[in-house]
């Protein structure tokens, strides 16, 4: 039973930074190899700021979120608009955002690894246990859990109350009806692109509490989000989020009862199991 | 065989021939560089023969080279080593048929993301499997292969990359991997059983990225899993071929030398930066070269072509020496 | 007419084709009579893509079943149906677009139906640009082709697996005057010399003079069948095209 508690709690950390990937992949089209170096920098910066500073991550994510917004904007006008005029088609964009943000990862990589060194960093923040249900969990998973939840609630009220989210929306349904209806498609996949890369940050941030990060994992949370994305449904908010308590519980079950080394292949065994049994996802469409 | 078909092979056949007579030329340091050039020339190549033509992006190419580098360092004290250089292509093949099976019938991007992991998700299963068997992850490798032999066997095993590289373009699979790279709703239309023929050639290009890492295992006397397994090695293959380019068998070779050289280079005078200069290389090379030398190469023999008799820019001689090494297709 | 005792080349029996609500072919049924040109018409929207795309292979059946001769290809994927004889043209030209003008057309004669290679599939694809007045070098690159010259090469490709049953999609759209009285010709030569054919037209002209049958389709359904001048002056057919009051 607590095993199940703490894969729900790990499962709504991770929505957050899948959210992010969705942003980038659902409404701005771009397959960002990078995601995963967005969320450990923004792990990284906590720490930074927990350790020089003592800041709470609470509120230091009030500085990394528009920090990384607006690296994020950056990345996208500068490297990713350029290949979305050249593209002819959805595949060819596909081929070169894969290549391009391949390469982007590694220069994120290197610039951690020069600021940051090659070791591991964590870092204690209310360490202590909490008790529900008669069960000791650690506070800092349930704090992480509660922001993460915080956060993805208030990015699902701006994408369905607001002008901007609903354009957004749009966007992800079919970009070429939504430029029909006046919407900057250029500016709306910008500000997707951006809003995920803040939004990753932000889920890294969180993470930061009780995992630990070096330079290299971000191969690692990029093939996570990137798995809750396709398992949800690639459009489908609702479908992430299942989809990430999904990853959570298989992967905290498979780190108690077979081995906590094999985080990775739990998310690859949903994966497979995907692409076996429903290739779109829990809520896509299946392509005619 | 065309009498033009009869040239390529032969051309080759000098070229390698030419390469051969390295460890005769006395210095350690060119070998040690001949090495590495050999090494990559096979992954490069076989990366390209199955990524190039279908644009799929294989990220995988550390899982297989390090499966190859692990079966070697695990199995030498209890098998001779070609026996374990065929278990490793085995082994190679093995895994790309479950990964082929399993992504490409649905879509690339989904072989993309698959492929960036795996190497990764590869690590992870045989630390845990050393750690249920109560190894430690490290392995020593207790034979050493003199740099000569080494070198020829990597040699050796680029000229077979390139003659099958070489057959397949002139083979029916050759050119039904190229339609699919076209357009594979045409392809499927024409009766291609497209899933089988990148498949097929998705394992290949495994095989001999997995055999190149048994090979150079007894290079390390000790074997860790970053060092198989690293991120770096996908990164470089891909960095390589796409500055050579991919859409020629020979492609890939013009990208292997210019970069194991600026590296040398690199890496002796930044060491600290190589990481982030690793990647703004491979984003200028996406960015301004996105044909590699080979499309800078055709692109001025065209324009050599359209110019009038007057203004040629490169000499006859060259273009038509150039033209004579197209293998392959018109 | 049709001598009821001869197998149809292809019959399609109640064939439906659902997108989650929306229903793009609604329990069609028909038969293709061997060496026969059958038109498939109707408004735009009515189905009739939804219809080739679901005899060639490229979309699956909801309901229903097609068979070639004694062969049920309802469940086959596109490849298997392609090399069984079944060969198309598209609606928007799909080229392989890095290739050259030989190897577009030799690509639809290796792998399927007919299987050539080498020196006598050069031979043959050269036979099949002359074939369909295709007069460009046979090694441009298909970039440089107009428009019709590509449609002569697609018609080309599907020319080259021999096929059993050839469906063309809207094949004489976008056009002029005088490239469709050209086009109309090509595809009356293919009827004389024995090719079953499947046309989607909305060109009525080249529907009148090459089509001995036509089947209409509106909303999904097929509302007519018959010779082109029974079914034109179908008051249904008629209220499909143009909307109740001239009916």
């Amino acid at each position: 039973m607590s095993v199940l508690i703490v894969g729900l709690l790990l499962g709504g950390t991770y929505a957050l930074m899948a959210m992010g990937l969705q942003l980038q992949y659902g409404v701005a089209r771009v397959m960002n190899l990078a995601n995963g170096e967005v969320i450990v920098a923004g792990a990284f910066a906590t720490f930074w700021l927990f350790a020089g500073s003592h800041l709470s991550p609470f509120v230091s994510i009030f500085g990394i979120v528009p920090a990384a917004f607006v690296v994020n904007w950056a990345v996208y006008r500068i490297l990713i608009l350029p290949l979305v005029r050249r593209a002819k088609n959805q595949g060819q964009l596909d081929v070169d955002s894969i290549l391009a943000t391949f390469g982007l990862s590694f220069i994120f990589i290197g610039i951690l690894l020069s600021v940051f060194g090659g070791e591991m960093l964590t870092y204690s923040y209310l360490a202590r246990p909490f008790v529900i249900l008669g069960e000791p969990y650690a506070l800092n998973r349930i704090a992480a859990f509660l922001g993460s939840a915080i956060l993805c609630a208030s990015l699902y009220v701006w994408l369905h109350w607001t002008r901007a989210g609903l354009s957004l929306r749009a966007v992800s349904v079919n970009s070429s009806a939504a430029a029909l209806v006046s919407i900057n498609v250029e500016r709306a996949s910008a500000m997707a692109f951006a809003l995920g890369g803040a939004v990753s940050a932000a889920g890294g941030s969180l993470l930061s509490m009780f995992l630990t990060f070096d330079a290299s994992q971000g191969v690692i949370f990029t093939l996570k989000a990137l798995v809750i994305v396709i398992l949800g449904g690639v459009s489908d908010i609702r479908g992430a989020i299942i989809a990430s308590f999904i990853l959570g519980m298989t992967e905290t079950l498979v780190a108690t009862f077979i081995d906590p080394g094999l985080t990775l292949a739990a998310a690859y065994m949903l994966f497979i199991i995907m692409l076996l049994v429903r290739p779109e996802g829990l809520f896509g469409r299946r392509p005619s | 065989m065309t009498g033009r078909e009869m040239r390529q092979l032969a051309i080759a056949a000098l070229l390698f021939a030419a390469a051969a007579l390295l460890p005769f030329s006395g210095s350690g340091y060119w070998l040690t560089l001949g090495i590495s050039i050999a090494m990559f020339t096979v992954l490069a190549t076989s990366w390209t023969l199955f990524s190039g033509p279908t644009n799929y992006i294989s990220l995988a190419t550390a899982a297989f080279f390090g499966i190859g580098m692990y079966i070697v360092a695990a199995g030498l004290d209890r098998l001779p080593f070609p026996v374990l250089i065929v278990i490793a292509g085995i082994a190679g093949a093995a895994l790309a048929l479950v990964v082929g099976l399993a992504t490409l019938r649905i879509s690339g991007v989904y072989f993309v993301i698959f492929t960036l992991g795996l190497a990764e998700l590869v690590r992870q299963i045989v630390a845990w499997a050393q750690n249920v068997m109560g190894a430690s992850s490290g392995l020593y490798v207790l034979i050493t292969l003199p740099d000569p032999t080494l070198y020829w066997l990597l040699l050796a095993l680029a000229a077979i990359v390139f003659l099958i590289g070489w057959l397949i373009g002139r083979s029916r699979l050759g050119f039904a991997l190229r339609i699919i790279g076209n357009d594979e709703v045409v392809a499927v239309h024409v009766g291609i059983n497209t899933a089988r023929v990148k498949v097929i050639l998705f394992v290949i290009s495994s095989i001999f990225a997995s055999i190149t890492g048994a090979l150079v295992a007894p290079r390390w006397s000790y074997v860790e899993p970053s060092i198989a397994f690293s991120p770096f090695l996908t990164f470089e293959v891909v960095i390589m071929a796409l500055l050579g380019g991919v859409h020629r068998l020979w492609g890939p070779l013009l990208g292997v030398i210019p970069f194991t050289l600026l590296w040398e280079f690199i890496s002796a005078k930044f060491p600290a930066q190589t990481t982030l200069l690793l990647g703004v290389s491979f984003l200028l090379i996406v960015y301004v070269i996105p044909r590699g030398v080979v499309g800078l190469v055709e692109d001025l023999l065209r324009g050599g072509a359209a110019r009038s008799a007057g203004a040629e820019r490169i000499p006859r001689w060259l273009k038509a020496v150039l033209q004579r090494l197209r293998i392959g297709h018109a | 007419m049709l001598d009821a005792a001869a197998k149809p080349a292809l019959q399609v029996s109640e064939v439906s084709k659902r997108f989650g609500g929306l229903v793009a072919v609604d329990r069609v049924s028909f038969a293709l009579a061997e060496y026969e040109v059958l038109g498939l018409i109707g408004p735009n929207g009515s189905g009739k893509t939804t219809m080739l795309n679901l005899i060639s292979g490229a979309l699956k059946l909801t309901a229903g079943a097609i068979r070639l001769y004694d062969d049920e290809i309802s469940a086959q994927p596109a490849n298997a149906i392609a090399r069984k004889g079944i060969a198309r043209t598209f609606q928007i030209v799909r080229m392989l677009p890095a290739m050259t003008v030989i190897e577009n057309v030799a690509a639809g004669g290796v792998f399927g139906h007919a299987r050539r290679w080498g020196g006598e599939l050069e031979d043959y694809a050269i036979g099949l640009l002359r074939r369909v007045g295709l007069d460009a070098r046979p090694d441009t690159p298909v970039t440089a082709l107009t428009y019709i010259d590509q449609k002569r090469l697609e018609l080309a490709r599907a020319l080259a697996s021999d096929p059993k049953i050839l469906l063309l999609d809207e094949w004489l759209a976008g056009l002029n005057p005088t490239e469709l009285r050209t086009g109309i010709k090509l595809v009356e030569a293919l009827r004389d010399e024995g090719r079953t054919i499947i046309i989607v037209e909305h060109v009525m002209d080249a529907i009148r003079s090459l089509c001995g049958r036509c089947v209409v389709m509106n909303s999904g359904a097929k509302i007519a069948e018959g010779t082109p001048k029974e079914v034109l002056a179908d008051s249904e057919v008629i209220r499909a095209y143009l909307g109740a009051d001239d009916a």
